[in-house]
């Protein structure tokens, strides 16, 4: 699909308002002096108030267009962390004109630091939607952009406004504009049917990919989006198998004589990497998929699993229990330099890399509870998010600082639900879906 | 009588191993049950040879007690050449997915190797690694996760059927 982006009204005075300057930069990080002091202790934050009046329509259509935009625009920044998305009971003005400069001592006396206005125009078939986002202290504008696009195509145009917004005030790269691959599971915890499926990240648009048939794990998006490799116990011996989500397309991914699981794509999206089951051994190969040469990276009588490329490629971060129990190691691409990287107590599991490459995500298990952390690429700076009965398999959205994993639930008919957490650790949410679900992955922004 | 011998070992390892109340009652079964089944049956392989060996807590080493149920699987394969078994290896849910697979892994292989050493082809044996995918016993405590943390000798073809 396509969405054009224009901008129509050049910024007058790009003001770098810093209200979110503090509040995103992560403890370790310096404050900037023009910060507002925010504490960024978990349960202790001041989301930023902003008032989102509902985006005008030119007609009954695209009123309601504009009302559901503003709607899945306040929930992206809402469940963000950052943003306190106003009450429209309380707003004074009532926004009656797109071009109209809004009554900033309105929108002050509510306490919104920022303002959007919007509007929905249905042209030739074609939806306009169009935004500014205002500073209200300063009264200015900081943002003016226009989306033409499909109608059917709303929801996505509200997560890339809300992208901007946030991107402008937070200084962050956006994350909304994005879909989770993850596994769908229903009936009793001995008998689970498990389904692959898609959504985007806000818990809309769920599509299932696969019928439940056969046993489906460890979902993982290619670089593009637009490709899926996962592991399925289909007909005959479990695989790692690529599925093309607009062909519908299935291929098991490589030749190899024994089980394969654990994929990931390299950051190119030419190459798969995985573990091969070698008898009671698993070992750590790369597939080019073009071709179709196959490179053994790990050769360990062990288990050495779970691999994640650096987002530049060079390394691979893998967990390996060589050592005598789970840790996480880090290796060049070429197999070369193999180091232990985890010291703490406990084991480690299910390492990620952030696609900004600071950190590491991973699974830790320490006196029978299940906490996902995170950890720099040397292994130092070790800090857990959330903790208990049972947190599994970070993914990383694509900015960085937001991590999803699951959790599942203790008792018979307990099941996991997918949540995500800020990279301070505040914000847990949970995260909508359809049913129980679990192996989440978060895809890079969508083109 | 031999097998019977033996079936009543089994189900006092069992009783050790696992809930006393719902052993004793899966016992009983186990023992109406073999009381009927008819030799080189799937189901006197299952409730009289025993068709699966249980680990400790990240471990596949096998334990005495399982050796002795693969030492009568073993048996029992020797004495019915056409019978042919996959061995499915299990965790327990308390460890994360992809280490899983591999950990059963190990356990499925143990077991296979096991039962080679004794004997059998290793042509009519198969494995399959099914990790934390399909636990038996479903409660949140030890008692279930040891039941779940095992190698299940599964017949896939050549067993009588009366």
């Amino acid at each position: 699909m396509q969405i054009f982006r224009s901008p129509f009204w050049a910024p007058r005075f790009v003001a770098a308002i810093a209200i979110l300057a503090g509040l995103m930069s992560l403890a370790l990080v310096p404050r900037t002096a023009d910060a507002i002091e925010i504490d960024v202790t978990p349960g202790n934050i001041n989301p930023l108030p902003i008032a989102l009046p509902s985006f005008l329509g030119t007609s009954g259509e695209a009123q309601e267009l504009g009302a559901n935009i503003t709607s899945v625009i306040a929930n992206d920044l809402r469940r963000s962390g950052f943003f306190n998305p106003l009450p429209p009971e309380s707003y004074i003005e009532q926004i009656t004109s797109f071009d109209q400069e809004p009554r900033f001592a309105d929108w002050r006396q509510i306490q919104a630091k920022a303002l959007v206005t919007g509007q929905a125009v249905m042209d030739g078939g074609k939806l306009r939607a169009e935004f500014r986002l205002w500073d209200v202290g300063s009264q200015q504008q900081l943002l003016a952009t226009q989306f033409t696009t499909n109608p059917k195509n709303w929801r996505r145009t509200a997560h890339i406004i809300a992208d901007a917004i946030y991107k402008q005030l937070t200084g962050i790269d956006g994350y909304f504009d994005t879909q989770v691959v993850f596994i769908d599971e229903s009936g009793p915890k001995n008998k689970r049917v498990k389904k692959l499926a898609i959504m985007d990240q806000d818990g809309a648009n769920v599509r299932l990919l696969s019928d439940g048939r056969d046993l489906v794990v460890t979902p993982r998006f290619s670089p593009s989006s637009g490709e899926v490799a996962y592991m399925s116990y289909g007909r005959g011996d479990p695989r790692v198998v690529l599925y093309n989500i607009e062909t519908k397309q299935r291929e098991i991914v490589g030749e190899f004589p024994n089980v394969s699981f654990a994929p990931r794509f390299s950051p190119d999206g030419q190459s798969v990497i995985m573990s091969l089951l070698e008898g009671g051994n698993s070992n750590i190969y790369v597939l080019d998929l073009r071709s179709r040469q196959v490179r053994q990276l790990t050769n360990t009588p062990a288990i050495n699993t779970a691999p994640s490329y650096s987002p530049d490629g060079s390394q691979i971060v893998f967990e390996s229990d060589r050592g005598g129990t789970q840790q996480i190691y880090t290796m060049n691409a070429d197999g070369s330099n193999q180091q232990r990287i985890s010291f703490g107590d406990g084991r480690y599991s299910t390492p990620v890399w952030s696609p900004k490459g600071d950190y590491i995500a991973f699974t830790k298990m320490y006196r029978g509870r299940f906490a996902i952390g995170v950890m720099r690429p040397d292994g130092s700076g070790e800090r857990l998010l959330t903790e208990g009965f049972h947190n599994e398999g970070p993914t990383w959205a694509p900015n960085g600082r937001v991590i999803m994993f699951f959790r599942d639930q203790p008792g018979e008919n307990g099941g996991p639900k997918l949540y995500s957490v800020d990279i301070t650790g505040y914000n847990e949410q949970q995260v909508p879906s359809p049913g129980f679900a679990s192996d989440p992955a978060w895809s890079p922004l969508l083109n | 009588m031999l097998q019977r011998i033996a079936h009543f070992k089994l189900a006092l390892i069992c009783c050790l191993f696992l809930a006393v109340a719902a052993c004793s009652k899966k016992a009983t079964n186990n023992l109406e049950a073999g009381m009927g089944a008819a030799p080189g049956t799937e189901q006197e392989f299952t409730t009289v040879v025993g068709d699966r060996v249980f680990f400790l807590e990240d471990q596949s080493t096998l334990t005495s007690e399982a050796q002795e149920t693969l030492r009568r699987q073993a048996a029992w394969l020797k004495k019915y050449p056409d019978v042919t078994v996959q061995v499915e290896g299990h965790a327990d849910e308390r460890g994360t997915r992809e280490y899983n697979i591999a950990l059963s892994a190990r356990r499925a292989t143990a077991a296979r190797e096991f039962l080679i050493a004794q004997g059998v082809p290793a042509r009519r044996i198969s494995s399959i690694a099914y990790g934390k995918e399909r636990p038996v016993a479903m409660c949140d405590a030890e008692q279930c996760w040891s039941q779940n943390r095992r190698a299940v000798t599964v017949i896939t073809g050549g067993a009588r059927t009366s």
